[in-house]
């Protein structure tokens, strides 16, 4: 690579980087003023696209183009402002993160709808009329598109900054993003306030996404790839820094088309292929940034969110009766076997239904009482099931050892990771295990050699007897059974209330004798250890296991479980848990917009449940002067 | 469109109610990643409905009417394994048939021989489905990224170039086009140089960067991987940038109108490309296929139409041969199965169970602001295809 190639791929770079400015800046502003982690912020960014898209062809010209870009940033805004006003007012009392719930339904609605509007082919828009050659630059060619987005993202940079730094509006974001209680207790109008942070973030995502019409075409993956990135740019820059953002956004860019550029470089005993790692290099930055710098590159400590939902009853050992029905359901599940003639697919969905609970409750563990909201939960679960497929591969170990050596091997991942990331709290520790597990993703899908790259490893089927379903589920069973006891156990062991005084009160904690961080990465680690145990099961239940398993996807996937039942109580995954599992079985055969269906019972159960399933109904228990 | 969609969805739901009540059924398990690979899934569907009215208006196979149980495997092997064990245990089909992304194809590949099912893989193409990781209860209807990229060796044998830049798509097809290609033009030409790979990750690549990068290598020609999303991109950036000035290119799947026809007028004219020409091939046997097709959908049909068409046909064949639903009678009859499709006949091999239906090359061209492909000519696949004793060595020794 030349030096000129290199300073020619750097604008390129800076082209990209605008992309990932527009998408990233809102999901920050939203974030720091209203706390809430918009998962559906791809979502929006896609429609920007398909509706620019749309204006773009069916008006045309200059001014269909154009035109059309701004309308769709204020169209893309003002479905923002409904999303708020709609659906995340009715649920800003409820517990924290529960909002990322609502969105995650948002995400999946907005994908149907997009198909059912516009069709599953990718759109292609037109090239933008006035820009659609390109100039010399260093003897090659770069697009006038290219050199205009490149100067559009300072652009609206500087006027974001001004703006904020200026106005009322901007003055009240701001206070807003340090202490929004006392903005509300100084007379602002907090409800048009989120509204229009909200909206305004809605509008960058929109107009980003438009922006992109000329580029790429409209494409029903966008949503998930654009939110990826945005937390990843978000993140590096330091929440609620806009400065931040394109510095971070600058610098990813960069990253990736550096490692375009230098292509292969055969380094005599090995030869590398570098545009393979674009994938990983954005994780590798998120993560090296985390560790040196815990806020992001110019962000700020987070004020402190006093929160306004109902304040965490502690928890309480299980009444007579919920022991009671726990042995009912035991009696009930142990009773499956028996219909494994008549209904053998029960069984099937049994198993995955168990997994499910084993990987819910493990990343309860942390999340709740720990107060530790992992994003990667899916890392551990993934290291569990390569763990030990790659034993059986390798060395051909029988499948008990295999399934013993699977939380042994989670338990490594979670003690090396958690390490680095009980030193960080709040929305940077959940970016963090995001960017761990997205490199344990990377080193899966691209070690080819020894994982089998995207073809994961095959052929991990267990011997007989327990090729047979239900001697499998009864073994499944049993270790569900454990793990759960077990990390009940560690809850009300002293071990337990140590790790809630760290999660309530970090300071008191420390002042009476208890090592927060130490005490934190020991459960992050017990966490992870068992949440292997549900992956060395699921390789052997499903014969196969490949990279998807360590995706961003499963590790939402294992949020929403925890989030659906509720984060407050211990049941609340276990019954969260088997719910999505269930849910995910029952939708995904019924329909053919499978994915809107879910989303809307998802945001069903979000307004009439807002504190989850187990949540909702030990309030009720409570209010009608029931047990504790 | 979208009341279209609606009408359709309504249909479908109709039907498989009223199917469901029906006693006198063979039930066929279909799974497919619809929600991700739509542009090429949702005609493939509308194919398989095509070929479903046709058998069943002529009183279905074995005197049953046959019923399809379709699913979405979530793009993902482990919910593809559930899924497939959903037909099997929970619907009862007798059979399980689809996949699209070759990782699934793989992993269904592998469920079918540890459960011993039968699996008609229809269109994951990487080529360990029959050759490495065959078995014995998995067959594979479409052409394989081996035989697509032997069928683009004459073109790029002929181009007479030294310096190739490849790209793909950084998972197992992409991969195993690139090993292909590089092993065959190696054989063809021992001086070539491949000066670059670029393998950006699917549906994520940073199309200038990338078209960048193999400007900078100055190959003298360029093999491409990449489909759907990724080709759009890919394409109109480096056509803005002179990537493909003067530079000979050769590309599996292009010429298919699920990823042409995105590009409109900047379709890159001159790519030599595997592809379906739909609506310049003049057999009866393809006029008669379109014009059913058109008249049932008012659609012109894509590639997955006829994969998918083509795809329920075979199975019909092969339960009529084995004149039984059992598993092991369907292996016995699919190998050798002899049967025609809207590209000309065709068999199942039964050395690797490889079906020999070819593939379309020509070059692109621009027609009234439209892709479309010249210069074309069948490629039957038994014409690239290794012979029986050398895919012998390929397959494990217990699959044949």
């Amino acid at each position: 690579m030349t030096f000129s190639a290199f300073l020619f791929q750097a604008l390129n770079g800076l082209s990209t980087a605008s992309g990932l400015f527009f998408i990233a800046v809102g999901l920050s502003l939203i974030f720091g003023v209203t706390r809430i982690i918009n998962i559906a912020h791809g979502s929006l960014y896609m429609l920007g696209t398909y509706i620019a898209y749309s204006f773009a062809t069916k008006i045309g010209g200059v001014f269909g183009f154009w035109g059309g870009i701004v309308a769709t940033a204020l169209i893309v805004g003002v479905i923002g402002a409904l999303i708020e006003i709609l659906l995340l007012r009715r649920i800003y009392r409820a517990p924290e993160l529960f909002q990322l719930l609502a969105t995650f339904a948002l995400v999946l609605v907005f994908n149907d709808m997009a198909l059912w509007i516009w069709g599953p082919e990718d759109l292609l828009g037109p090239r933008a009329p006035g820009l659609r050659g390109s100039i010399e630059v260093l003897g090659r060619r770069l697009p006038e598109y290219d050199l205009f987005l490149a100067l559009i993202g300072p652009a609206v940079l500087l006027i974001l900054h001004f703006a904020l730094a200026k106005t009322r509006f901007g003055r009240l974001i701001r206070a807003a993003t340090q202490d929004r209680e006392m903005v509300g207790a100084l007379g602002v109008n907090q409800a048009i306030l989120f509204t229009s942070v909200f909206a305004l973030g809605a509008a960058l995502a929109g107009l980003g996404g438009a922006l992109q019409v000329a580029r790429e075409p409209a494409n029903l993956a966008t949503d998930l790839v654009a939110i990826g990135d945005a937390f990843v740019v978000v993140v590096v820059g330091g929440m609620g820094s806009i400065s931040g953002a394109y510095l971070a956004a600058v610098i990813i860019a960069e990253v990736k088309a550096l490692c375009i550029g230098i292509g292969v470089v055969d380094f005599g005993f090995i030869t590398v292929n570098f545009s393979k790692f674009t994938l990983v290099a954005e994780f590798l930055v998120m993560a090296a940034v985390l560790i040196a710098r815990p806020y992001g590159l110019l962000g700020k400590p987070q004020g402190a969110v006093r929160s306004i939902a109902e304040p965490e009853e502690p928890i309480r050992p299980a009444t007579p009766m919920l022991k009671m029905l726990a042995v009912i359901v035991l009696a009930g599940l142990m009773g499956l076997p028996l219909l494994a003639q008549t209904q053998p697919y029960l069984l099937i969905l049994g198993i995955d239904v168990l997994i499910a609970v084993i990987f819910a409750t493990s990343l309860h563990f942390i999340m709740g009482p720990g107060g530790m909201h992992s994003f990667g939960h899916a890392a551990y679960f993934g290291l569990g099931a390569y763990g030990a497929a790659l034993l059986v591969k390798w060395l051909a170990v029988p499948m008990g050892i295999a399934i013993a050596a699977a939380p042994l091997v989670a338990l490594a991942g979670a003690l090396l990771f958690g390490w680095f990331a009980v030193r960080l709290s709040g929305v940077y520790l959940a970016m963090l295990t995001l960017a761990f597990a997205q490199i344990v993703w990377a080193a899966v899908f691209q070690w080819e050699g020894f994982t089998g790259g995207s073809n994961g490893v095959i052929g991990v089927w267990p011997p007989p007897p327990f090729d047979k379903a239900w001697v499998y589920f009864v073994l499944t069973l049993l270790l569900t059974v454990i793990a759960v006891l077990l990390l009940r156990r560690f809850l009300f062991a002293p071990f337990g209330y140590a790790m809630r005084a760290g999660r309530d009160s970090p300071l008191r904690a420390e002042a009476i004798g208890i090592d927060v961080k130490r005490v934190h990465w020991l459960a992050f680690a017990i966490a992870g250890g068992i949440c292997g145990i549900g992956g060395g099961l699921f390789a052997f239940a499903k014969g196969s296991i490949s990279p998807e398993t360590i995706s961003v996807g499963r590790s939402i996937d294992g949020l929403v479980m925890v989030l659906l039942g509720g984060i407050q109580t211990l049941t609340g995954p276990i019954v969260g848990g088997s719910l999505y599992a269930i849910l995910q079985d029952t939708v995904m055969r019924q329909t053919e917009y499978w994915r809107a269906l879910l989303g809307i019972i998802i945001l069903v159960l979000v307004l009439a449940f807002p504190q989850g399933i187990v949540g909702a109904f030990a309030a009720l228990w409570r209010k009608r002067g029931g047990g504790p | 469109m979208s009341t279209r969609h609606l009408y359709l969805a309504l249909a479908v739901a109709v039907g498989l109610a009223s199917q469901a009540s029906a006693q006198d059924t063979i039930k066929i398990g279909e799974l497919n990643s619809y929600k991700t690979q739509s542009a090429f899934l949702d005609p493939y569907k509308k194919g398989m409905e095509l070929a479903l009215d046709e058998i069943n208006s002529k009183g279905g196979v074995l005197g049953k009417k046959l019923e399809l149980v379709v699913r979405d495997d979530g793009t993902n092997p482990g919910e593809a394994v559930r899924v497939a064990e959903e037909l099997v245990t929970r619907e009862g089909v007798v059979m399980i048939a689809g996949t699209f992304l070759s990782h699934i194809g793989l992993a269904v590949t592998n469920f079918a021989a540890q459960k011993k099912v039968f699996f008609l893989a229809a269109e994951p193409l990487t080529d360990k489905i029959t050759w490495q990781n065959g078995n014995r209860y998995t067959y594979r209807l479409r052409a394989t990224t081996y035989m697509q990229t032997a069928m683009l060796m004459p073109a790029a044998i002929a181009a007479k170039k030294k310096r190739w830049a490849l790209v793909y798509p950084n998972f197992e097809y992409g991969q195993s086009a690139a090993e292909n290609f590089k092993t065959l033009l190696k054989k063809a030409q021992p001086d070539v140089e491949f000066v670059t790979e670029q393998a950006p990750p699917l549906g994520k690549i940073d199309a200038g960067a990338v078209a960048q990068a193999i400007d900078d290598a100055k190959p003298d020609a360029i093999f491409n991987v990449l489909f759907g999303g990724d080709l759009a991109k890919f394409v109109r950036e480096g056509n803005t940038r002179g990537v493909f000035k003067d530079r000979p290119v050769v590309s599996l799947l292009s010429g298919e109108p699920e990823y042409l026809d995105p590009l409109k007028d900047e379709t890159p004219v001159g790519w030599v490309v595997t592809g379906y020409p739909w609506d310049k091939i003049k057999t009866p046997a393809h006029t008669a296929f379109v014009d059913a097709y058109q008249k049932k959908f008012s659609d012109y049909p894509r590639l997955g139409s006829v994969v998918g068409y083509v795809t329920i046909k075979s199975i019909a064949a092969g339960i009529a041969k084995a004149k039984s639903t059992e598993t092991e009678k369907l292996v016995e009859a699919f190998a050798g199965l002899q049967l025609d499709s809207p590209f000309g006949p065709f068999s199942y091999r039964a050395s690797d169970h490889q079906a020999t239906m070819g593939a379309y090359v020509g070059k692109l061209a621009l027609e009234g602001g439209k892709g479309t492909m010249v210069d074309f000519k069948y490629v039957d696949g038994k014409d690239v295809l290794p012979s029986d004793a050398d895919v012998k060595k390929l397959r494990p020794a217990e699959a044949n």
